[in-house]
């Protein structure tokens, strides 16, 4: 019982993940149609974002150990990410909106010339963010079954965000022009939303918080030039089956594939289990082409 | 008026300039290639040639990608896996005939103690040849036949592909006793009794690669101008016109998907003895989409353009990559941009005339405006 419990407290772990890294890449996609191969490198910008800013503590107050860099980085990561994104938006995808296979290209290059970039700043080989020591200890629910605190700060960090995004798109003007943007772009121009603002925006909003998940993966393991790319697939997975830009869908998608991946790997190996959800993908897909959730356009 | 403009551009495009471009580009210009192909051992020294035969291998691939990128709009990233595939299969073949009947080394320190049933016949040449070609279609026609049978297309399809391309190559990495893991299968010393590093043998297998090209070139030519070609063209353009007009683009899709996959592998084939290694390494996600900028950079949509594209730019990256890693990635990336943003159609795209994008930070006006300044009285 206790095993099972675990299993499906470690998929909801990796589900609330890969659920930060879609959802940016679902908004972007619903609201323009862009797929963003560089979308893993923010990640990596929000994880060495983390790592630079822990150094810097280290540096000035000789206390990498403190709990309230670490906090202080997941608001700085955010906007890092953000602006990194904001930038990439208006420098090169806002010219390829009508060419989303010439996106993907663009996009990788960007993230090809990013990693270069991790690289030679911080060097190829992976460097190791310190955890605060509050989140080193475990939580004892009953004997057999432990729960790191780390897991279940990134599960909460998670639901907060996801309670944000919420708050923004359904209950600020500013999310209100976003869904009206993504229902029907030509008429909310011509009710005077600026839909070039919109759209850099969400860009900045989902480069943002993909930052914020590379922090969280801070706390996992080791971080690298490339430690977005390993996600980021799955996270495209994710998006495929979630269906065009659906924020509801993105999230059940999120959780199915979280959670089958976990418990697959635990009965098979951990290559096995990705197999497996890429073969039950293709064959969902069969049944349900627009994934999940279906695109509702007026 | 916009009926006699889109007239005169009929006229103009009908005009004589064109139609050389053309004939340029479908006869002369390839046959002037395949000339220099054949001389450049008389003049290169070994180890150039062996490079250059490793590029045409790259070349046949990338050949392979513009038949369905180029022509049918379906961009696959996962094109590394099917080159891979076929490069397996040729090692497997290597490996057990270097092996020489007994269990190939890295099964035995894996632990196993017989040859698994699947690599058995791998060690006739009449089997594991045609499978080069066969397996990696088999793969391509029953992935694409599930995706393009419940119509994704597009970026879909290229993602779906990048997930394939991470999936085999983790699971080539994973089942190190089957497939020698992260090292891949290396260690052949011999091709049919004869020694694999003797120069005549890099020439041999040189010749073979031009040959292998040659003949893919024109396979995907002939395709390309018959009733098939135009309709994989109309279905790159406007797919469901093509549907309704009775056609069932699944299955034309699935058919050329993995005719493409098959061309791939069979290039993999011929990679495999030049470089005396196939590993994980040649099918993951990175390297399946380096294979699109190759196509990108020579011109989609042009034959030619791929093994411009795949001989150009891997002449650049051992060039560039062996002195200056960093700089290399730095020029790949911004490539990739380059490729997309300023000359959309290649080197073949700059050949023909089609010239530069303009350059996407700047406005008509201000490009009008810097050609004056630069060239007085242009009045382009």
């Amino acid at each position: 019982m206790e095993v099972w419990a675990l299993q499906l407290f470690n998929g909801l772990s990796l589900s609330s993940i890969l659920l930060l890294i879609a959802l940016g890449l679902a908004l972007s996609f619903g609201l323009m149609n862009v797929i963003n191969l560089a979308h893993g490198e923010f990640i990596m910008i929000g994880a060495y974002t983390t790592y630079a800013l822990q150094q810097a503590a280290l540096n000035f107050t000789g206390d990498a150990q403190s709990g309230i860099t670490f906090l202080i980085a997941i608001p700085v990561s955010f906007v890092v990410a953000g602006a990194a994104g904001y930038v990439v938006e208006n420098a090169l995808i806002r010219f390829l909106y009508r060419r989303p296979l010439d996106t993907l290209l663009a996009t990788w290059g960007v993230g090809l010339f990013l990693q270069q970039l991790a690289r030679t700043i911080f060097g190829a080989p992976n460097v190791q963010v310190v955890a605060p020591p509050w989140l080193g200890t475990a939580l004892t629910v009953t004997a057999d079954l432990v729960l790191p605190v780390k897991r279940v700060f990134i599960l909460g960090l998670v639901t907060a965000c996801i309670g944000g995004l919420y708050f923004y798109m359904y209950r600020s003007s500013e999310g209100r022009r976003m869904r009206g943007v993504m229902q029907n772009r030509e008429m909310a121009s011509s009710l005077g939303v600026s839909t070039r603002r919109v759209d850099s925006f969400t860009f900045a909003l989902g480069s943002g918080l993909a930052g914020v998940a590379g922090c969280a993966l801070t706390l996992i393991g080791p971080i690298g030039p490339s430690l977005g790319t390993f996600y980021v697939v799955d996270a495209f997975i994710v998006v495929i089956l979630g269906g065009l830009g659906q924020v509801p869908g993105t999230i059940l998608a999120a959780l199915i594939i979280g959670m089958l991946n976990t418990m697959l790997e635990f009965g098979t190996t951990a290559v096995v289990g990705k197999v497996l959800v890429f073969a039950m993908v293709i064959l969902f897909l069969q049944w349900r082409p627009a994934g999940l959730m279906r695109a509702k356009g007026r | 008026m916009t009926t006699m403009s889109s007239i005169m551009t009929v006229v103009r495009n009908a005009s004589a300039p064109v139609r050389m471009h053309d004939r340029i580009g479908s006869w002369i210009a390839p046959a002037i290639m395949l000339a220099v192909l054949l001389a450049a051992p008389a003049v290169l020294s070994d180890f150039r040639i062996a490079l250059l035969g490793k590029f045409l291998t790259f070349a046949m691939l990338a050949v392979s990608l513009n038949l369905i990128w180029g022509y049918a709009g379906m961009l696959s990233l996962g094109h590394g896996v099917f080159f891979g595939l076929g490069g397996y299969a040729m090692a497997m073949f290597l490996k057990l005939e270097s092996a020489g009947g007994k269990l190939p080394d890295f099964m035995f320190w894996s632990g196993l103690t017989e040859l698994p049933f699947f690599w058995a016949p791998f060690k006739y040449a009449w089997f594991a040849i045609p499978m080069t070609f066969v397996v990696p279609a088999v793969l391509a026609g029953a992935l694409g036949y599930l995706v393009f049978r419940s119509r994704i297309t597009g970026v879909y399809f290229a993602l779906i592909t990048q997930a394939l391309a991470l999936i085999v190559s983790i699971l080539f990495i994973g089942q190190q006793a089957y497939t020698g893991g992260t090292n891949g299968i290396t260690n052949y010393t011999t091709i049919f009794g004869y020694p694999l590093n003797a120069p005549s043998m890099q020439l041999i297998l040189y010749y073979a690669s031009v040959a292998a090209l040659v003949a893919a070139y024109l396979l995907c030519w002939w395709l390309i101008s018959s009733r098939l070609g135009r309709l994989l063209v109309a279905m790159r353009d406007d797919e469901n016109r093509v549907r309704f007009s009775g056609y069932d683009p699944a299955v034309l899709k699935t058919l050329v998907f993995s005719l493409s996959a098959g061309i791939a592998g069979v290039a993999g084939a011929l990679f495999t003895p030049q470089v005396g290694i196939i590993s994980p390494t040649m099918m993951g996600i990175v390297p399946s989409i380096e294979i699109a900028i190759w196509v990108a950079v020579g011109g989609r949509g042009v034959l030619l353009g791929a093994v411009i594209g795949a001989v150009v730019v891997n002449g650049a990256k051992s060039g560039l990559s062996e002195s200056f890693p960093a700089v290399w990635q730095y020029f790949l990336g911004l490539l990739f941009i380059g490729a997309v943003l300023l000359f959309p159609s290649g080197i073949m795209g700059l050949l023909r005339g089609e010239g530069w994008q303009r350059p996407w930070w700047l406005s008509r006006e201000q490009v009008r405006g810097a050609i004056s300044r630069l060239i007085p009285g242009a009045t382009r």
